[in-house]
């Protein structure tokens, strides 16, 4: 079927403002956006510029603005955007660097200050620590995250404040809150206990809708306000 | 131009550069360059396992693993090096879960463990639980946990580099030079010890389950130093690759039962591998479809399979089979199980086929999968350039760019994982030592010379060839000719296209001059390195007159362990033809013997 790609531009090496480019393409219905981005970099214009590597939504390198909604543009296949009119924007509420590229110092900076990693500097046993099921269940959703910024580029309170945390980092510190192994909650949530941290989510669950793992971020973002109130983990 | 200095550079930031890097840092003032932010790394979409005989579900042993590994390899893996990461590999599992790895749980509350193709109990060679797993996402755990041990560790990272020469000074490194690709800056980044770390090269085939930016960047920058490449005809064909496009469908789905099945309803690997069927070693499973495929016995005669992990079929093989779950009971899964432990394949399928996997076979077709070639290595991760293995100082390599070799010709399921981890550890250790005793080489008077030239040459490039008709052209041919099956005239064929298509190379117009992110500057350089990997994998595979693992001949169909025993050094000389050299394969306790599962 024909397509009409509707590109954002901007190239700050030539361009005084962004604009967009329309493309014509034949594409099928199973096709992934980022395949027609690859077509019209290869076919008709070399200059089109973003970021891509693994292809099926695991790398996390190419979240944009499809059709006004965040999305990884490998896991954006055409049928599935149910019209022939297809938008393609960089993610809003980063700078953009040039076309669909994103300046993500902001994201992965917010992503650093909230400890994401395993605190335990208690000795290690010989072989694994146990954790039962439940345990390892009850942070297996916030472990999934790919970092691809779709949700906290996506999220109101963001773009008003890119001084606020954001989804993504909130659902990083989760991620290790409720691992039983983890020795450091306390500190993390003294982290996200703060005028730029989980209070500014107004559980307007556009990072839910769009998080391309599916992670149920407004729930995980509510179990630490809860966590910060009650003082309870589990 | 900028200048950089540290002791130790890591050159790649998947799991192998990431585990070297906390390693060498430990000791030594370390940094990390890599073309992608660290967590978008090819690692992160490895699924199923990582292998180590901890024993946790039933009775196993790494002596049992390093047998397994060798066999797998079909004999070419060098033994010593098997037995080394086998043994290494209990110790190196529990220390990923020191790290915060959120394996899943027994329900003893240990490590979870899953049978994997070409995984056996030696004494009875039934298959064993032996890869430890997160689900179908274990890559993407070890990736992020070590990531997140780095930053803990305050490493040194430079991303968002393309690094794109090797500096070797007297014989030795020195150092690298990379791209910024926010300003197209030159870095000259002076070291003591380089560790490359930059993975594989799959994007020379078709149909393939890697990155797109798994170019093989640390092939192509070595071997122009005059520093030879090892096995380079051995690349892995991975059974269960989503139909058209490659997307990986992990061996964990007939880990936990699922099987392949044909157009006439055949589960068609009782016939290939008697005894473990659907879990054979990966060559042996990828040529099986091949030929059923070409026997006309695709789905509706077309060019793929089913992969059927319904539970309906799942539960009726495996009482077929007599499997039985760990306390004896009959083995049986319900959807909601297989959900559980295979989320992302169920995505996957969903996604990209509009596929139930719990309600319909999958459509699947063999797909390039592992580089089994690379920078020649020992075990500790230092680069050896010749047959009688002299090692180069301060040139490290580990993971899927280097070859210890402990794939040999065909690489064990989970074995990946286990290389990135145990070589990662071992080349950051010896990287870091030799930085201690070792004083910086001096830099060369012009240490971007190179860089500059190559890169007038991209950018000054007139003609009017096509990037994507090129490296198109390039993957067909080489998915056509120097695939799972080959034939001494087929690659002969392939490898005079391979020799036009580097002609044509040079007469692609670069449309982007600017310094901003130029992606097709860089996708063009990484297009160089493509076509001259694809033109040595098929000379080295012309000249090896046997079939062995993953490299299938159809005009010598059998193994030849009388003459072709033994390694593949490959020489890029300097006027552009190929030298191909031999060293022996080690052989400790394993003698050759033939090859049935």
């Amino acid at each position: 079927m024909q397509v009409k790609v509707k590109v954002f531009r901007f190239n700050p090496e030539i361009d005084k403002r962004p604009h967009y480019e329309t493309y014509k393409l034949e594409a099928q219905p199973t096709d992934r956006v980022l395949d027609m981005l690859e077509y019209i970099k290869g076919y008709f214009d070399g200059t089109l510029s973003f970021r891509r590597s693994c292809a099926h939504g695991i790398c996390g390198s190419d979240g944009m603005r499809i059709n006004g909604r965040n999305h990884l543009a490998c896991k954006a296949l055409l049928k599935d955007l149910h019209s022939n009119h297809i938008t393609v924007e960089p993610m809003l509420g980063l700078k953009v660097i040039k076309d669909l590229i994103v300046d993500m110092d902001q994201f992965f900076a917010h992503y650093k200050s909230v400890m994401p990693y395993f605190i335990n500097d208690e000795p290690v046993p010989p072989q694994e620590r146990l954790q039962s099921i439940e345990e390892r269940e009850r942070f297996d959703d916030t472990t999934k995250c790919i970092l691809c910024a779709c949700c906290t580029t996506s999220c109101p309170s963001f773009w008003a404040s890119d001084q606020y945390l954001g989804p993504q980092a909130i659902v990083a510190a989760h991620r290790f809150i409720f691992d039983s192994r983890d020795k450091a909650a306390g500190e993390r949530l003294k982290i996200l206990n703060d005028q730029f941290g989980v209070y500014r989510c107004h559980t307007i669950y556009n990072c839910t809708e769009c998080c391309p793992r599916e992670i149920e971020i407004t729930q995980a973002i509510g179990e630490i306000k809860a966590a910060i109130v009650t003082g309870r983990l589990r | 131009m900028k200048k950089h200095q540290f002791e130790v550079i890591v050159v790649g930031a998947g799991g192998a550069g990431l585990m070297a890097a906390l390693y060498a840092s430990k000791t030594a003032n370390t940094a990390v360059i890599s073309k992608l932010y660290p967590t978008r790394s090819h690692t992160g979409t490895a699924q199923g396992g990582v292998g180590a005989a901890l024993g946790n579900e039933e009775e196993d042993h790494w002596e049992w693993h390093t047998f397994d590994s060798v066999k797998g390899s079909d004999y070419l893996g060098d033994q010593d090096a098997i037995e080394f990461m086998c043994y290494e590999a209990v110790q190196a599992v529990y220390e990923l879960e020191h790290y915060g790895l959120p394996f899943s749980r027994t329900v003893e509350g240990k490590i979870a463990q899953r049978p994997f193709g070409g995984h056996t109990n030696n004494v009875t060679g039934n298959p064993v639980r032996r890869a430890c797993y997160a689900a179908d996402r274990t890559g993407h755990m070890i990736l992020q946990t070590l990531y997140q041990q780095c930053l803990k560790n305050n490493v040194n990272f430079f991303d968002e580099f393309q690094v794109v020469d090797l500096l070797v000074v007297n014989g030795a490194a020195a150092g690298v030079v990379a791209i910024e690709l926010g300003t197209s800056e030159l870095h000259v980044f002076h070291a003591k010890s380089v560790i490359l770390a930059t993975g594989g090269h799959g994007r020379v085939w078709d149909i393939t389950s890697n990155a797109y930016a798994y170019t093989g960047d640390g092939i192509a920058i070595t071997m122009r130093h005059g520093i030879p490449m090892e096995d380079m005809e051995f690349f892995q064909f991975h059974p269960t690759g989503i139909y058209k496009l490659g997307i990986l469908i992990t061996e964990g789905v007939r880990g936990e039962g699922g099987v392949l099945i044909n157009g006439k309803g055949e589960r068609f690997m009782e016939r290939y591998a008697p005894r473990v069927k659907d879990l054979a070693s990966r060559d042996v499973i990828s040529r099986a479809m091949y030929l059923e495929i070409k026997a006309g016995n695709g789905i509706n005669g077309q060019n793929y399979l089913y992969l059927d992990v319904r539970p309906e079929t799942v539960n009726k093989y495996a009482a077929l089979d007599g499997r039985k779950r760990p306390d004896g009971t009959p083995y049986l899964m319900t959807g909601e199980e297989i959900i559980a432990k295979l989320p992302d394949i169920v995505d996957f399928a969903r996604t990209y086929l509009g596929v139930d996997p719990v309600v319909q076979p999958m459509p699947v077709q063999p797909t390039a999968h592992y580089t089994m070639g690379g920078i020649p290595t020992n075990k500790f991760g230092e680069a050896v350039i010749d047959e009688n293995n002299t090692v180069m100082p301060g040139l490290y390599a580990a993971g899927e760019v280097a070859c210890v070799s402990v794939h040999g010709a065909n690489r064990l399921g989970t074995n990946s994982l286990l290389d990135l981890i145990v070589f990662g550890k071992h080349s950051g250790l010896r990287a870091a030592e030799f930085a201690r005793s070792a004083d910086f080489q001096p830099l060369p008077a012009d240490p971007t010379e190179f860089t500059r030239s190559q890169f007038d040459l991209i950018r000054n490039a007139q003609g009017n060839e096509k990037i994507l008709e090129i490296s198109s052209k390039m993957k067909t041919v080489m998915m056509d000719c120097v695939g799972m099956f080959r034939t001494g005239e087929g690659m002969q064929s392939a490898l005079e296209t391979m020799r036009e298509l580097r002609e044509r190379y040079k007469h692609i117009p670069l449309h982007d001059q600017g310094k901003i992110f130029n992606t097709e500057m860089i996708n063009l350089w990484e297009l160089g390195n493509l076509l001259e990997i694809a033109e040595l994998t098929t000379v080295c595979a012309l000249a090896r007159t046997e079939s062995r693992g993953a490299h299938a001949r159809d005009d010598y169909p059998k193994r030849d362990d009388v003459n072709w025993l033994k390694h593949t050094l490959s020489w890029i000389k300097p006027d552009g033809s190929i030298e191909l050299r031999y060293k022996p394969v080690v052989i400790t306790k394993y003698q050759p013997k033939e090859r049935v599962y």
